[in-house]
């Protein structure tokens, strides 16, 4: 039963206690990890930061800090080295509001109902465009100032406000107007780490020998286009708007879907999954 | 050849209403930040860079608030009429205590609060701070009704030269003697210690941001009795407009009934 959740216990736990860590650095004055998911500091001395709001507040026009530069190369470095996009399934808390409302359309079959999905996955890359156009036009960091995610974040911290609405309004966005909506098709930051995460090293992979087409993956991703490849080909999702939440990997009876670290020494593998990707 | 052109004409017309969506949803989003940043009446914790570059530069991380010992600092939550997230002080809640350590300027990761403008000779001096003003309402002080009160002055850590006494003869009684506040704004650092104490119901001393309460004079008044004024106008050149009027003598034009009688 308990292998059936595995991951998004641990994933669960990560989310929880980074923003456990946080809390108790504002209210307990815990120095482990202080500040929130746009800058933060990691035991007193690493900076970690935001790389898209660093990247709004250039464009903006702002003197941008060493520690910003640093912190939010770290943070690039992590996620293009190791984990892709894994931001918006191991930390962001916002994933555990669309997490429950995808969970509520499966159990009230919405899904079924509304098959035509009215918004393109490519909406999150609009968003980045207008948000920096906006940035340098306003001289402010446009996004962080109604992000929605940095509300969900710097209130569970620093008190919610009404911030309680744009959790509310994400909710049912994803509840009822879009499946995956903000997650998957609007938020800009994921539209971030997905190409940032381009190249990492952490992949899921299929087997399709092993695959008896059940379609439970399909049915729980939450940006299932990255899983075209299911019962066709033995291929990784090399898709970065794959957010590694592993979902797909529990769900699967048949172990035709695992993790596995990317070869780019034996290329073969990758570039047909890429030729497949773009012709799809 | 057909099928192409179809292809090409759907392709040109999704692009083109995305960027007809992406035009409507930026101008109300634009609208929405101009707005969310508007207020210039709030206050800022030490340190922090002028308004517009403060906004630039803070990337709401709270952690100068996490560092404040007394919790003056609040970060902005979504109906707070402050752009969200970013850090500023109520003095009539919880004013700036002015630690001398200052702890909420070092943490600062991206230099929205400037270590370099509360340093003298290489050490943090809090008493350079700048959050703002202090201003009195000479109408609501109760001091300058002849009611002795000090609570702003003795509340005051640069006490003598923020806030000094000014002494003053009460004509209405004939023997008592006005102690009338005066902040000197050249001392102020605007930490609002004198705002949480005055005693009136809502105070009638009261901070504000520098720009907000402060004339400027221009660069064309010399202080004749300032003798380090005075030398602004070494260099100073003469310079003599002629106009259409002023060619002839002022008497001239004085005398000059045209256009005012009838013929």
């Amino acid at each position: 039963m308990i292998k059936k959740y595995r991951y998004l216990i641990l994933r669960r736990i990560t989310q929880i206690s980074i923003m456990v860590l946080y809390i108790g650095a504002n209210v307990w004055g815990w120095k482990i990890l202080m500040g929130n998911l746009s800058s933060s500091n990691l035991l007193g001395s690493v900076p970690l930061s935001d790389p898209y709001a660093v990247l709004q507040m250039f464009v903006a026009g702002a003197v941008i800090s060493t520690d910003l530069i640093v912190g939010a190369l770290i943070v690039i470095a992590f996620y293009a080295i190791f984990g892709g996009r894994a931001f918006c399934s191991w930390v962001c808390p916002v994933n555990i509001v669309t997490d429950t409302a995808n969970y509520l359309r499966r159990k009230l079959r919405i899904n079924q109902v509304a098959k035509k999905v009215p918004l393109s996955r490519n909406t999150r890359y609009w968003v980045i465009g207008i948000s920096l156009i906006i940035s340098a036009m306003m001289g402010v960091a446009a996004f962080e100032i109604i992000s929605p995610v940095a509300m969900t974040h710097r209130g569970l911290i620093f008190g919610m406000g009404f911030g309680w609405a744009a959790i509310l309004s994400i909710f049912f966005f994803d509840l009822f107007v879009v499946k995956n909506g903000w997650c998957g098709h609007v938020c800009p930051i994921g539209g971030t780490y997905s190409l940032i995460g381009k190249f990492s090293l952490f992949r899921v992979k299929h087997d399709s020998e092993a695959c008896t087409n059940c379609r439970k993956c399909i049915e729980v991703c939450p940006e299932n286009q990255v899983l075209f490849m299911i019962n066709k080909e033995s291929l990784p999702v090399t898709s970065a708007e794959c957010t590694n939440c592993a979902r797909c990997i529990e769900v699967c009876n048949d172990d035709a879907l695992f993790f596995h670290i990317r070869n780019y020494v034996q290329k073969n593998e990758t570039k047909q999954g890429e030729i497949n990707e773009t012709s799809n | 050849m057909k099928e192409e052109s179809q292809d090409r004409r759907k392709f040109i017309l999704s692009m083109a209403r995305g960027v007809g969506i992406a035009a409507f949803g930026g101008m109300i989003w634009s609208a929405y930040v101009d707005e969310a940043t508007a207020n210039r009446l709030v206050l800022r914790p030490p340190g922090a860079l002028k308004e517009d570059e403060f906004l630039k530069t803070c990337i709401k991380c709270g952690m100068c608030a996490e560092a404040c010992p007394f919790d003056t600092l609040i970060i902005s939550k979504p109906g707070d009429n402050v752009a969200v997230g970013t850090p500023y002080f109520v003095p009539r809640d919880i004013p700036c205590y002015m630690c001398t350590d200052i702890p909420c300027v070092p943490v600062c990761p991206s230099g929205a609060l400037d270590e370099k403008s509360v340093t003298t000779n290489g050490e943090l001096d809090i008493n350079i701070a700048d959050m703002g003003l202090a201003i009195v309402d000479t109408k609501n002080c109760i001091a300058f009704w002849g009611i002795q009160c000090d609570a702003c002055y003795r509340a005051c850590p640069l006490l003598d030269k923020a806030i000094y006494l000014e002494y003053d003869k009460n004509d209405r009684t004939g023997k008592h003697a006005f102690l009338k506040p005066i902040v000197n704004p050249d001392y102020c650092t605007g930490c609002g210690l004198c705002e949480h104490a005055c005693v009136t119901k809502k105070p009638a001393i009261m901070v504000r941001p520098r720009e907000l309460v402060m004339g400027e004079v221009g660069t064309h008044y010399v202080k004749g009795w300032d003798k380090k004024d005075e030398t602004r106008l070494e260099d100073a050149k003469e310079i003599h407009t002629v106009t259409e009027r002023s060619k002839r003598d002022a008497l001239d034009n004085l005398n000059d009934m045209g256009g005012l009688l009838d013929d």
